[in-house]
């Protein structure tokens, strides 16, 4: 059991930040704060339950159909977290719509699979799938914040910046694209600086 | 068949709410593969077959197999059961689907392999990454919503599927053709790649916010 498989995954290999994984549902459900919350937890969930599960049979399930088990492994996850969704917050479950269920295709899921839970023991996939669960609930945290606020000066649904004249852009498509890329930048920005001072 | 109604799928899925600018779908492809325009084509031609013909086969595997009282689950378990009321739509349609579109790709990939080495030797490379193309599950997914007012005819989600796959495919020829100029230029480092190609993609979209309202 190795602590720094749980770290790794919040900054160093944040997925969305640093990695690029998982870009379509981050910006299809961080158009408010809630909706981005949701989908962090719905995709924790999958994320750690399929790395546990995948890791205790890594041993029986034979090379050639490893992949097609892992699929068949998320997607009982993701099934379990679409119905879980659908009975006890069918509102959020609406605004999220498809996405849930490509939590499947997520490269996130399949990429931990593949590379982490398949050749480690139970306990370091779990720290595994906790960490980049985590990180890519804080990343979609982060859209999430900036774009509702920005957006319709609201968090949560509360409003925050009462009088504000909202950037209504950053809650559409565009204004996704936009923060993603700026982000990207900022986060690429900082780490070249780090690799400078060393 | 209505053909007004096809119109606005068609215009629709290539503009309007355009898979990757207005939906978020099949964004990984979309900047993996979109530096050299010979490769955005390929990709987007491949991405539209398998897209239509995903479309094909689920939506006969949901209308045949999971929605209840499909005729088959009436066949083996009879119209009063309660596996034939429920249908298996609600449990399985995730896995059933994915599943699908893995066979199809491994298929398609395989046939193309033996029969047309040349046509595999161009689109190959670009096969096995459509089956975690987000968008080729999620047009299967949108011709068939839970609620049955929605759900699309078989010729209406063949369509979708195909124009959704074009529209993919000119977003992806446009892309490509700002990333082969994009690339010449003189960019600060932090900037250079993924984060410009957002960017632009950001400014693509709003130019795309402009057919809003159309249909």
């Amino acid at each position: 059991m190795d602590i720094r498989e749980l770290t790794k995954g919040l900054f160093r290999q944040n997925p969305l930040f640093v990695i690029v994984l998982g870009v379509c549902p981050s910006l299809a459900t961080s158009g408010s704060l809630e909706t981005a919350l949701a989908m962090g937890i719905a995709a924790t969930f999958v994320c750690v339950g399929s790395n546990v599960f995948i890791s205790l049979i890594r041993n029986v399930v034979p090379g050639g159909v490893r992949i097609a088990c892992y699929i068949v492994v998320i997607s009982t996850f993701v099934t379990v977290t679409d119905l879980f969704l659908k009975a006890y917050f069918p509102d959020i479950s609406r605004t999220i719509g498809i996405f849930i269920p490509l939590i499947v295709v997520n490269c996130i899921m399949l990429g931990r699979a593949e590379a982490f839970a398949s050749k480690n023991t139970v306990m370091n996939s779990l720290l595994d799938g906790v960490g980049m669960g985590c990180g890519f609930t804080l990343a979609l945290l982060l859209l999430g914040f900036i774009r509702e606020l920005s957006g319709s000066g609201k968090l949560m649904g509360y409003t925050v910046l009462p009088g504000y004249n909202p950037m209504t852009v950053m809650i559409s498509p565009p204004g996704a694209f936009l923060l993603l890329g700026l982000l990207l930048g900022f986060f690429n920005w900082m780490q070249l600086r780090k690799a400078a001072a060393k | 068949m209505n053909i007004e109604r096809l119109f606005l799928i068609v215009i629709g899925n290539l503009f309007v709410t355009n898979f990757v600018l207005a939906r978020f779908l099949g964004l990984c492809p979309f900047v993996g593969v979109s530096r050299r325009t010979s490769d955005a084509l390929g990709m987007g031609l491949a991405v539209t077959f398998v897209m239509a013909m995903a479309s094909l086969l689920t939506h006969t595997i949901d209308t045949y197999i999971l929605k209840p009282q499909a005729p088959l689950l009436v066949w083996i378990a009879g119209a009063e059961s309660q596996i034939a009321r429920d249908g298996l739509e609600a449990v399985l349609r995730t896995l059933v689907y994915i599943l699908t579109i893995a066979s199809f790709v491994q298929l398609v990939e395989m046939f193309l392999k033996k029969n047309v080495p040349a046509l595999y030797r161009a689109l190959g490379i670009y096969l096995p990454l459509i089956t975690t193309n987000c968008a080729v599950l999620g047009v299967a997914l949108l011709n068939t919503p839970d609620d049955p007012a929605e759900m699309l005819t078989l010729p209406e989600a063949v369509i979708q599927g195909t124009f959704a796959g074009l529209g993919f495919t000119l977003v992806m020829l446009l892309m490509s053709g700002i990333r082969e100029r994009i690339e010449r230029l003189d960019l600060p480092a932090p900037m250079r790649g993924m984060p410009i190609a957002f960017v632009c993609t950001g400014l693509m979209a709003l130019a795309f916010l402009g057919f809003t309202g159309m249909v």
